[in-house]
């Protein structure tokens, strides 16, 4: 690969070398990477196995958005904005937990950077512990199902809408299921001058538990059930949505995934079931998801 | 020409000199009015093309400096004590990095209990970092500190964090007459930056890689090379200053009355009391010397040891304790000049959370071990008896 690729060590069907190639590629390479610590970080670069071809920079796990900020500043200071696009690649928990302050400072301040959370909802790289981003009912390490509690209570914080309220110019969620539509949104936001936000949903075999030839359907049924919603902002309007033609029952995305398996036999599954379709119904309420018969 | 000016802005102002390209800070006092200067010289223009970013907290405005100077700028911060240990993550990392970040700790103590005053426990708690300290006796000292200290971290022989140490209150907000600088003299010592490597599309390199075993020590071993080189190129540099500026501050240490059996060891804003009651003891007729540690990272093993080869005893007064042992200066002297002085060391730690230490307090101190009422080994000086209450 011409900006990503050789030696990175990630699991076969991960989504976070699909999502970062197609990043790469749609800006020509003309990226100041910037990555926090987690899964993304540690298939990709280490001592003598770097596989970035383009400027790297990892700090730490909570301080990617403000790295960025720096990266963006000198190279304002320096006169050297032309070189590049200074690109945040984060994980959801280095995003929506950790690294939320000097993300928030950064939508705030608006510095020019794009910022990409790779949303495989959960921290993967320490195995499969829970973060803000992890939905509902996902059995993980730190919220097992167990007896008595059916995986994660609580729901996935809406960090979309945390980035709109920052008044930032560009928000959007994509998925890895859909890289054209990566591609597109990745293109659009560059041509925004401050903050970007784009969220992009990527299968993690191991934690989630599919197969790795699994990972585009499974992620692509995420989106047809409305469970992640695939949405554009501009200046805080909502300017796109991706419709949905028939709108599948949540079960058949969660039956796919172990990290969701024992939903169908626990105690409290069927409650979380329902609270799972409730939310993709709200989904497709609040976006307007389904295509209705005379919008075909 | 001199000027009585207050501490924050002798560094401020030496800051603006050494023309940073990236600034960011966030507020913690006594350090405040250090960065406030700096704004203000940046919403009169008076900053060239520089950035000066408020950051949202000190940890993001050290990770903001990280990506600044990775990307080939010229960074500066300042803070202290709370904001110091919040950015301690950070500054580790940027030593390893091996960043040449310039930032000025305004010594403040650490909570609990909540104290804005005067010690040296936060950069203490750094010592371990990977970052050159220099403690500053003086507002004039801070100030000619600061081209030097960019100066030696971007020498290609070290690249690391340079941290300069003056006392939070006592010099910060201390009215001091201060020869500053003019641009011309800053400019004909300190070349503009040219980083050795930094993040460019034009030639793509990965800052802040993963190291497993086989390679992790072996960056940790080059850090530690890099600091034994600093103690040359910090000399060199210094020396240099003086004739640049004509003001000589001495090495790595600064003895005075290096005859004497009895020593003093102290750093920082106390150090000027302290010449003064050395000065009348010795006119007693005591033999009673002192010396100022102004490099404490990379530590002075061999001028220590040169310096109290024949001494007989040595008061080392810490500003800050090792909770369960003592005082960090003692115990890095002592180990430093282990097999090389037969002295006895009284290590005390003073002045905690701006306890006032006036003259008779060091003078009762020094006098006690001289007329031999005190027992080497370490102890608490100049607090009261105080009851803990535990309900
Ligand atoms: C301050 C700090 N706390 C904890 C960790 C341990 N840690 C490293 S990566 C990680 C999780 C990463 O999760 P996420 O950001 O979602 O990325 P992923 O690996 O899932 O892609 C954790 C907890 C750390 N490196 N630093
Ligand atoms: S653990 Fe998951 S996120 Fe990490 S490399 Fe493997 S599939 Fe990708
Ligand atoms: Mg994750």
């Amino acid at each position: 690969m011409k900006y990503f690729g050789s030696g990175h060590g990630a699991c076969p069907g991960c989504g976070l070398p699909i999502a970062v190639k197609t990043v790469l590629n749609a800006l020509d390479g003309k990226v100041f990477a910037v990555n926090s610590t987690g899964c993304l970080e540690i298939i990709s670069s280490q001592y003598g196995k770097n596989a970035w071809n383009v400027p790297y920079i990892h700090s730490l796990f909570e301080n990617p958005a403000a790295v960025a900020a720096g990266v963006e500043a000198a190279l304002k200071a320096l006169k050297r904005k032309d070189e590049g696009y200074v690109v945040v690649f984060a994980g959801d928990g280095a995003t929506a937990d950790i690294g939320i302050g000097t993300l928030s400072g950064a939508f705030d301040r608006n510095h020019d950077i794009l910022y990409i959370c790779l949303d495989n909802e959960a921290y993967q790289n320490t195995g499969h512990q829970q973060s803000g981003l992890t939905p509902p009912g996902e059995s993980t390490t730190t919220t097992p199902a167990g007896k008595v509690l059916p995986g994660k209570i609580g729901g996935k914080k809406d960090m979309i809408s945390i980035a709109v309220a920052h008044g930032i110019p560009y928000v959007a969620s994509s998925s890895v299921g859909y890289v054209a539509d990566i591609r597109r949104k990745v293109k659009k936001a560059v041509k925004f001058e401050g903050a970007k936000y784009i969220q992009i949903h990527s299968p993690c075999v191991t934690g989630w538990g599919i197969d790795g030839e699994m990972s585009i359907k499974v992620a692509r049924l995420a989106v047809e059930t409305a469970l992640y919603p695939l949405v554009e902002y501009e200046y805080g309007k909502l300017t796109s949505v991706r419709k949905i033609k028939e709108r599948k029952p949540v079960e058949e995305y969660l039956k796919q995934q172990r990290r969701f398996r024992h939903l169908f036999k626990h105690p409290k599954g069927k409650e979380m079931i329902e609270m799972l379709q409730k939310f993709a119904d709200e989904n497709a309420e609040k976006y307007g998801l389904d295509l209705k018969k005379d919008e075909e | 020409m001199k000027q009585v000016v207050r501490g924050f802005y002798s560094v401020a102002y030496a800051v603006k000199l050494c023309k940073p390209n990236v600034i960011c800070a966030y507020p913690i006092t006594p350090q405040t009015e250090i960065v406030e200067n700096l704004a203000a010289m940046y919403a009169n223009g008076e900053l060239g093309d520089a950035e000066y970013i408020t950051a949202e907290s000190e940890f993001g405005a050290a990770s903001m400096l990280v990506g600044a100077s990775a990307a080939g700028a010229r960074v500066f911060t300042a803070t202290c004590s709370q904001g110091l240990i919040l950015m301690s993550e950070v500054l580790f990392n940027a030593a390893g990095m091996r960043l040449p970040i310039v930032l000025v700790n305004t010594n403040r103590a650490l909570s609990a209990p909540l104290s804005i005053w005067n010690d040296h426990q936060d950069s203490m708690a750094m010592r371990d970092a990977g970052i050159m300290q220099v403690y500053v006796e003086n507002n004039q000292e801070a100030h000619d500190m600061i081209p030097q200290a960019y100066k030696v971290a971007e020498n290609r022989k070290v690249l690391l964090p340079f941290m300069i140490c003056m006392d939070g209150y006592k010099l910060t907000h201390a009215y001091e007459p201060v020869d500053l600088l003019d641009q011309e003299t800053v400019d004909s010592f300190l070349p503009p930056y040219e980083p050795a490597a930094y993040m460019t599309t034009r030639k793509p390199l990965a800052f802040g890689c993963y190291a497993p075993p086989h390679i992790y020590m072996e960056f940790r071993v080059a850090m530690q090379q890099a600091m034994e080189r600093a103690r040359d190129v910090m000399l060199e540099v210094y020396k240099e200053w003086a004739e640049v500026s004509g003001r000589d501050w001495g090495g790595h240490i600064v003895v005075d009355y290096p005859d004497s059996k009895i020593f003093v060891v102290a750093m920082g804003s106390v150090v000027g009391l302290l010449r003064k009651v050395v000065e009348e003891l010795r006119n007693e007729g005591l033999s009673v010397g002192l010396i100022k540690i102004r490099t404490f990272r990379p530590f002075p093993i061999d001028e220590l040891r040169k310096a109290l080869k024949d001494a007989e005893r040595v008061v080392a007064l810490d500003r800050s304790v090792s909770f369960g042992y003592e005082g960090p200066v003692s115990i890095e002297l002592k180990s430093a000049i282990y097999g090389h002085s037969s002295a006895e060391v009284y290590s005390y730690t003073v002045g905690l959370g701006g306890r006032d230490m006036p003259k008779d307090f060091l003078e009762g101190i020094i006098r006690d071990v001289v007329e031999g009422k005190e027992k080497p080994g370490f102890a608490f000086k100049g607090h009261h008896d105080f009851e803990e209450v535990v309900p």
